[in-house]
């Protein structure tokens, strides 16, 4: 492991974050950094609170009712919960691809197109050109789907639909992108290919990755963060979690025992 | 963490797989202990009947290494082990391959046992007796170590291992002097300076079997450090 810098920089600072799901509280006081351009995962069974806590870092829980959190989550030093943040502009910065691939019922091209016109990024047509081949290019998909933009997305097979997403929030240049379980529906070839582009978008992105294979996440990640009962059991270096983890129940998680 | 009381796998199939590895390695480690006992018995007893029998008993030591690596890389390809388990089947990878040429050093040593040594030249094979105790102490310690993932005991041969180059050293120099006194006998004493070779090498495989077991246990790499830090980290845990 080669990532002992004496300070690295932080894009993601979390202090105390809790959340409750009206009387039930789902994650209890956690404290996480996400470094720059770091892919970070989150392992943990079901339930333990780890999708929960990503979707904290782009607000995505503010859309479910009777929901609060508390503590909290800056993005470069900035409160994303304060009251002047627009939660639009904030998921651009912190973009999200889910578990099932989700495209829009449009064309490919517009798929990648409708986030960069939404948010005024480009305006001419030739630079809305530019965008959508770059993204396409960047998430590995340009030279599968160039001759046919004008075809609807659904049209592709689930991996593609997939890296589709990828490009779609790349397009609109976040700094963080929150990817949750996003190859459990795909097969392990269309999965090699996310996890390739994984590795190459972490050159211009901070990357944050909830996964159940957590083969996966000793590919991908180049730290891990264990969750069990809401609460924040371990975080490190990935290659030194999966030899030697510190704590027990990270320990028995990893390893397949009972808890 | 009590190492003995690890909670079970989920795949209680898991569980059985890396239970008859370890069972596998304690027996190869019984094989190779009963190649040594008898190929010293040997020499201390000009039996070269008992002799042959290490020699030819080397075969199910080297096939012992092989079953076990096969399990283990069954193991790797279908359990995608990590953690401790991991660290098990890599101490395993690493403990057979030194056991296995524990086996071969034995087999050297057997092979002097066949020699005819002289009433005058008996003495030099009780230096070599005495070596041969030790060493075999020092092995039947390891394995104990490795059974009960004893780091403690583990740390203990390794410190073990300092006295057993002592005692060589020593041998070797009164060796020496029998072959400046005299140069007719060097043949059979070279014999014999090959032996306590051999023995002195096992003391360092069993040194290795026990960095393993730190390692297997603590999760980190003691090969290659100072005594000092080595029981730094059996003390402290990691």
């Amino acid at each position: 492991m080669t990532q002992a810098q004496a300070t690295p920089q932080l894009t993601v600072q979390a202090r105390n974050v809790e959340v409750f799901y009206g009387d039930t509280q789902a994650i209890k006081g956690i404290d996480l950094d996400v470094r720059t351009n770091e892919v970070l995962s989150f392992i943990g069974p079901s339930g333990c609170g780890k999708s929960t806590f990503l979707r904290c870092l782009n607000r995505m829980n503010d859309t479910i009712p009777g929901c609060r959190v508390t503590g909290s989550i800056e993005l470069d030093g900035e409160d994303i919960y304060h009251p002047s943040v627009d939660e639009v502009l904030l998921r651009a910065r912190v973009g999200m691809v889910f578990q099932k691939p989700n495209p829009f019922p449009k064309s490919i091209y517009e798929n990648i197109a409708y986030g960069p016109k939404l948010h005024g990024l480009v305006e001419r047509k030739p630079d809305l050109d530019d965008v959508v081949e770059s993204s396409l290019r960047r998430a590995g998909l340009w030279d599968e789907v160039k001759d046919r933009l004008q075809e609807p997305g659904t049209g592709l097979s689930g991996g593609q639909q997939q890296r589709l997403c990828i490009a779609r929030t790349i397009a609109v240049s976040p700094e963080v992108i929150l990817m949750d379980e996003p190859c459990s529906a795909l097969d392990p070839i269309a999965t090699g290919i996310i996890e390739e582009l994984i590795h190459d978008l972490k050159e211009k992105f901070t990357i944050v990755i909830v996964t159940h294979n957590m083969q996966q996440a000793a590919r991908v990640s180049d730290r891990t963060a264990f969750f069990h009962l809401g609460e924040l059991v371990e975080v490190g270096g990935t290659d030194d979690l999966f030899t030697n983890p510190h704590n027990k129940r990270t320990e028995d998680y990893i390893t397949g025992r009972y808890g | 963490m009590d190492y003995t009381k690890s909670g079970k796998h989920i795949s209680s199939q898991f569980d059985e797989e890396l239970k008859e590895v370890r069972n596998a390695v304690l027996s190869m480690g019984g094989e190779v202990e009963k190649q040594l006992t008898d190929a010293l018995r040997a020499i201390k007893d000009s039996d070269h009947e008992l002799a042959d029998k290490v020699l030819s008993n080397d075969s199910k030591v080297n096939s012992f290494e092989m079953d076990i690596d096969n399990a283990c890389t069954q193991l790797i390809a279908k359990r995608q082990p990590t953690a401790r388990d991991l660290r098990q089947i890599i101490a395993t990878f690493k403990t057979i391959a030194d056991l296995e040429r524990i086996g071969d050093e034995t087999k050297r040593i057997a092979g002097v046992a066949k020699e005819t040594f002289s009433s005058e030249q008996q003495h030099l094979l009780a230096s070599l007796e005495n070596l041969g105790q030790l060493v075999l102490t020092m092995l039947r310690t390891v394995l104990d170590a490795f059974a009960r993932m004893d780091t403690e005991a583990a740390l203990d041969v390794h410190r073990t291992d300092k006295g057993i180059d002592q005692q060589y050293e020593a041998m070797l120099r009164q060796l020496m002097t029998y072959m400046m006194e005299d140069p007719r006998s060097i043949p059979k004493i070279m014999d014999v300076v090959f032996s306590a070779r051999s023995l002195e090498r096992i003391g360092d495989r069993c040194q290795n079997v026990a960095e393993y077991v730190i390692y297997n246990v603590h999760g980190k790499d003691v090969r290659h450090t100072t005594p000092q830090s080595m029981e730094d980290t059996v003390r402290k845990g990691r």
